[in-house]
């Protein structure tokens, strides 16, 4: 028995480069006449542009261009970004532009672009270019601005409703006309921006010779990069390249094509020079895509025993100024409610409405976290409108783990059913309650009371998306020298995926892990492919390359077994060898296998082989696969200050099979502090009128290591039926139930002041003054 | 105005001389002017921590100082740490070997401000070890990782010290 | 974000440097550079001159005079101060607050005069500072004179100096052995600046009672404020219900408001901490809680 490479806690393969300086990130790359490019962006949230005037910045030594709409029709086939539709369906006002024409729409859009020999000096002539603005109102509250006669976000569009999405089954009307019980809440909802510590970044060189643009960009999903790019230059595939150096982080920042992105080509096209621009922290928080503001009024519908009949409601979702990415986290929002939950009725209605702010898109979570939000804080309602322990009532809700696979009256955004194929719900929360020790948490509470101090524990179950497809990208190649291979659509951008499907690939090619060179995220090398997002690279990326790895191992058998004289059955690939099992020193290497199958004289090779010892799958996943959780978490509560501190945090979680549990449990911690930071520091501020009001990570909170606890991961793997390597997906996994669990935990610490918390995230402030509203009220 | 000055400094060891713009950080001079690009910057306004680096032995933003000010200076970057036979540092090795890093981006300024700490503090607490690294800011691992990786590391440069001795 | 273009000059001696200051018109003093930095790079300062104080030895020191006061030079470092001896022995108000001043590789960097003069509504070492009734000593070519602490703030972030005037240090009588000392702040994570920070000292007469305190709150207004009334209600008691009546006087303050706190939560803030730090700092100066 061979030891097996999936499942172990191998270390990472990316580490040692980045750990002594030797990664390559975007910024990191210099070339022979590279100019920088700086942007002169909006101060106004909406305003005309009556005319610009760069005279005074290309007076600048060391300036080289200034660019502003006028420019773009000499090398663009158009003025707004493409981007894949699918079915939707907004107007054309809401598609964002590469610079704005006329009207620019929300304080930080480029208007227009700068290109020097430094970044120092793109940044003094910005500053020396004069825009001729006429302000305008803006549109700045989504719920204002959903309202007939608002202030419009764009003057030609007819409103700022980009669109309407209605989730539902069932019989609402029936289902709460005839409950025992219905409560409603309105809740107030708000994630930040992607904030990677590594901003964007772009670096593009155009070559006459061959008309051949080649682009290193920090992004998530360099063939959506390259499509878009393709399209603007009216080009094919052989025209653009894009290649991701190292990624310091994305969580959904870069998952779009931005203004940014198509000026520096646009640049290194006009000057045929390599161009560079690189997001600076203040660009993020201005100008990069945050997921922001929902508001939500939720009803539920139970029966004496708190079984839900129905959950019912509406939100209004903020989609800022533009539509950068669809409509993917409203509708999530919309179909995520229910989660692991029966709820027999449903019905939800999204407004999608502009306002005069960035565009919003997903982040780490999509939509998902306010649904799961959402429904934990209705199921509280229940527990408190009946006097029910909170987690007896998610028992009494969740499904059933004989009805799985469990088809779901919701039907997924795509409009096909949905089906979670795996899982067990109950025995999840059952887990995480256990090692929580939540029996016992009632002597813990009654004793910290004793001693003036506030307890509270809140529980949590959510089920996630991944391993959305429609397919990813995996060649498994081995080369003349022996070396093998993987070429993919799937990026790493820290999660390990190099690691994780090295791992897969060495199940079955008998070389170590460490041996195998992966290039992901170059167009060059791959045609085709998806990226990274949705917690779907292992699933997708993961499963093409567990495929073509086999199919290369079959070949390689094929030809040594030829060559040996012997039966493939006989042979086992092992140490880059096929050898014959018992017999070693009977074998062929891998790389004369290579060279007999890419053309090299004197070797016979079997009728049935095709060349090349290479095979390339792109595997397309029947359905999406469904990972879940059950988090539960302590918090004590000091109600002098409002400062909530985690005592222990505990999370059951199901991703199916585990490549590399020790990667997964980053992703699940990484994700769950991300998570910890929505609900308690992180806030995106605007004012009144759209000017955003945190723009340093002064600022804007996110949590440091002495804000977070230690944290208690349970396994439970119930093996995906959808993808040969029976997998699910996990990055976002931690993410999506963390708001439901400690805004439950700390109302929980708070119950002797009577406080409800219908927001997230909550500051220390507004429980001071949610504990002061109870004091009066009660 | 371009204003300009010959400036000298020691880089991990190796002495440089240059010519710089005095408004140039010290974390642009590293990483664009010597090519020391294993300092990152991930805000340039002092909070992520990112670009810490140690000037004279003290830890500091790298994109709080002007490259001026570092004239005369003994400065030590992430890509000193190793040891000239690419040995890893024993933070480097525990950083590794307990999953302390992800994307790699706030990485190096996370082993240079554990550089100092542990010299100052060899046996610290888990609650020391998170204050320590309360200014340096991961937005990927959610520090689990890397405060393992810091009391690891911690263990093993004592025992190597022991060793020593 | 990189900074603007200035001309650059890092004088040896204060007496170069007050020359530079006095013949420029739009300069700035780089101290430490954890404020003046970030304010560069963001171009929300754009000085025609930088003239850096980092060369300047003799600004650098901490000691005790003869006449039994401490004296900092401004360009210490917040890392020197927390090192330093007298202070550990003498003020223990100041390393309590140092705890909370950034972190440890701001603080290799930062120095009090830095503080000071930066005056962040929230920052610790100006609180500690006018707890200690210390006197802010400043030069300018046209001369030296000194300011009580509590008329260096002149508004938001501004201190009551000329543009020509250079901070030289600071000086302040330390409190007798034995004196109470508690900071106590509410800052949103480690590290930051605080939403409401507090100081308090506290010595007790041979009766056990308080006979004499210092009460002040950063966080809440343009500068640290003393609270007067805190300390005139706490003088003569021995704690208990004379402290939360004390704390309970903050509740009259007009806080400031900003995006991260609203002006009652600041008041309310004040009037926890206030009566923490009192309680801390009562038993630190061994006291004996009325019953």
């Amino acid at each position: 028995m061979t030891e097996s490479f999936i499942g172990a806690r191998i270390g990472r393969f990316e580490d040692r480069a980045l750990l002594t300086g030797q990664g390559q990130y975007l910024d990191d790359i210099h070339m022979a006449g590279m100019l920088e490019m700086a942007f002169v962006r909006s101060p106004h949230p909406h305003a005309l542009i009556r005319g610009i005037d760069a005279g005074k910045a290309l007076a600048l030594p060391g300036v080289h261009a200034v660019y502003s709409h006028a420019d773009l029709a000499a090398v663009l086939t158009a003025d707004r970004i493409p981007q894949d539709k699918g079915g939707a369906k907004f107007p054309d006002t809401t598609w964002p532009v590469v610079l704005p024409k006329d009207e620019t729409c929300f304080v930080g859009e480029p208007v227009a672009a700068v290109v020097a020999e430094s970044r120092y000096i793109a940044e003094d002539a910005a500053a020396l270019v004069e825009v001729d603005y006429e302000p305008l109102q803006p549109a700045a509250d989504c719920r204002d601005a959903a309202a007939p006669g608002a202030p419009k976000v764009h003057l030609e569009a007819k409103d700022n409703i980009v669109a309407e999405i209605r989730a539902d089954y069932g019989d609402c009307t029936a289902a709460f006309a005839a409950a025992d019980h219905v409560f409603a809440i309105s809740l107030k909802q708000h994630r930040g921006a992607a904030h990677s510590i590594e901003g964007r970044g772009i670096i593009a060189s155009y070559s006459a010779v061959g008309d051949e643009m080649t682009v290193w960009a920090s992004v998530q999903t360099p063939h959506k990069l390259r499509n878009g790019l393709m399209e603007l230059f009216g080009v094919d595939e052989s025209g653009v390249r894009v290649i991701v150096p190292d990624v310091g982080g994305a969580f959904g920042g870069k998952n779009v094509i931005y203004p940014e992105d198509v000026m520096v080509a646009v640049a290194a096209r006009l000057l045929e020079r390599p161009v560079k621009w690189v997001e600076d922290r203040r660009e993020h928080f201005l100008a990069a895509v945050q997921e922001r503001d929902q508001y939500w009024d939720l009803e539920i519908a139970c029966d004496g025993e708190g079984r839900i009949q129905g959950v019912r409601g509406k939100i209004i979702h903020d989609q800022g100024a533009y539509t950068m990415m669809g409509l993917h986290t409203p509708h999530n929002s919309a179909i995520a409610v229910p989660g692991p939950y029966v709820v027999p009725n449903y019905r939800i209605d999204v407004v999608v409405t502009e306002t005069n702010k960035v565009g919003c898109v997903p982040i780490r979570g999509a939509g998902y976290p306010e649904a799961c939000f959402a429904m934990e804080r209705l199921l509280d309602e229940i527990a408190r409108g009946l006097d029910l322990d909170r987690a007896e009532v998610r028992r009494r809700n969740l499904i059933p783990a004989d009805q799985m696979p469990y088809e779901h009256p919701m039907k997924t955004r795509e409009g096909t059913p949905t089906i979670y194929d795996t899982g067990d719900f109950p025995a999840c929360q059952v887990q995480a309650l256990e090692t929580a020790d939540y029996a016992g948490f009632a002597t813990r509470q009654a004793r910290a009371r004793s001693e003036g101090r506030y307890l509270g524990i809140g529980v949590s179950n959510m089920v996630k998306v991944t391993g959305r497809g429609p397919f990813e990208s995996g060649v498994v190649r081995v080369g003349r020298s022996g070396r093998v291979s993987i070429y993919t659509g799937a990026m790493e951008m820290g999660q390990g995926t190099k690691t994780s499907l090295a791992q897969i690939c060495a199940e079955h090619l008998g070389v170590p892990p460490g041996e195998i060179t992966v290039v992901a995220g170059d167009t060059g090398a791959v045609l085709h492919g998806i990226g990274g997002y949705g917690s779907r690279q292992t699933v997708t990326g993961g499963s093409s390359v567990h495929l073509a790895a086999i199919e290369v191992r079959d070949k390689a058998l094929k030809v040594a077994a030829h060559t040996l004289e012997v039966s493939e059955r006989d042979l086992e690939l092992k140490d880059g060898e096929a050898r014959v099992k018992g017999a070693p020193e009977l074998s062929m290497s891998l790389a004369d296998i290579a060279k007999a199958l890419s053309g090299a004289k004197g070797y016979s090779l079997p009728k049935e082989v095709t060349p090349w010892l290479q095979s390339c799958v792109n595997f397309r996943p029947p359905d999406v696969t469904y990972a879940n959780a059950a988090h539960v978490v302590e918090v004590e509560v000091d109600i002098g200050t409002g400062g909530v501190r985690i005592l222990r945090y505990v999370m059951a979680n199901d991703s199916g099979r585990l490549i590399n549990p020790t990667l997964a449990e980053g992703q699940l911690v990484g994700g769950t502090v991300h998570g910890i930071g929505n609900t308690l520091f992180e806030w995106m501020g605007y004012d009144e009128n759209a000017q955003p009001v945190t723009t340093t990570l002064a600022d804007y909170l996110l949590p440091t290591a002495a804000e977070v606890p230690n944290f208690e991961i349970i396994h439970v793997e119930h093996p995906s039926t959808l993808n040969p390597l029976g997998v699910k997906g996990i990055g976002e996994a931690g993410t999506v139930p963390v708001a439901g669990a400690v805004i439950s935990a700390i109302e929980h610490a708070l119950e002797p002041f009577g406080v409800r918390i219908a927001e997230a995230p909550i500051s220390p402030g507004r429980l001071i003054e949610l504990i002061a509203a109870g004091k009066q009220g009660s | 105005m371009t204003e300009t000055r010959k400036i000298e400094m020691t880089v991990n060891g190796v002495r440089h001389q240059l010519e710089i713009e005095t408004r140039v950080t010290l974390a642009d001079c590293l990483r664009h002017h010597l090519g020391l690009t294993g300092t990152h910057l991930g805000c340039e306004h002092g909070v992520c921590g990112a670009c810490t680096i140690l000037v004279d032995g003290q830890a500091a933003r790298s994109c709080l100082m002007l490259a001026v000010q570092a004239d005369g200076a003994a400065i030590a970057t992430v890509e000193g740490l190793a040891g000239d036979d690419g040995t890893l540092h024993p933070l480097q090795q525990a950083f590794h070997d307990n999953h302390g890093l992800q994307c790699g981006f706030c990485t190096p300024g996370m082993l240079m401000t554990l550089v100092e700490f542990l010299e100052s503090n060899p046996d610290p607490s888990e609650t020391e070890v998170r204050e320590a690294l309360s200014g340096n800011l991961c937005r990927c691992t959610g520090y689990q990782g890397i405060v393992a990786a810091a009391l690891d590391a911690a263990q093993r440069m004592r025992a190597q010290a022991v060793g020593l001795s | 974000m990189k900074p603007p273009p200035f001309h650059y000059h890092d004088p040896r001696s204060l007496d170069q440097a007050l020359a530079l200051l006095a013949s420029r018109d739009n300069a700035k003093l780089l101290a430490g550079g954890q404020s003046l930095m970030p304010m560069l790079n963001m171009r929300f300062a754009q000085p025609d001159d930088i003239i850096d104080l980092n060369r300047i030895e003799e600004l650098s020191f901490v000691r005790h005079t003869e006449g039994g006061r401490i004296e900092i030079g401004a360009m210490t470092r917040q890392r020197e101060l927390a090192d330093a001896a007298v202070i550990h022995d003498r003020c223990p108000l100041m390393c309590e607050a140092l705890r909370h001043v950034g972190h440890r590789a701001t603080r290799n960097r930062g120095t009090i005069g830095g503080s000071l003069c930066h005056l962040d509504p929230a920052a610790e070492l100006p609180v500690v500072a006018m707890a200690l009734d210390a006197t802010v000593h400043v030069q300018s070519r046209r001369g030296a004179r000194t300011l009580a602490m509590a008329e260096f703030p002149a508004f938001y972030m501004t201190p009551a100096i000329e543009p020509d005037e250079i901070v030289t240090k600071i000086s302040f009588e330390p409190w007798p052995a034995g004196h109470g000392a508690a900071f106590v702040e509410f800052a949103r994570r480690h590290g930051d600046f605080a939403v409401v920070a507090v100081a308090v000292l506290l010595e007790l007469g041979g009766d056990g009672a308080i006979h004499r305190a210092s009460v002040v709150l950063g966080g809440v207004g343009p500068g640290p404020l003393r609270c007067a009334a805190v300390e005139a209600a706490v003088t003569g008691s021995r704690g208990g219900s004379a402290f939360q009546e004390a704390a309970a006087t903050c509740g009259e303050i007009d806080a400031m408001e900003d995006v991260h706190a609203s002006s009652a939560y600041r008041r309310h803030l004040a009037e926890v901490l206030t009566h923490r730090a009192l309680d801390t700092a009562f038993t630190r100066a061994g006291g004996e809680r009325a019953s």
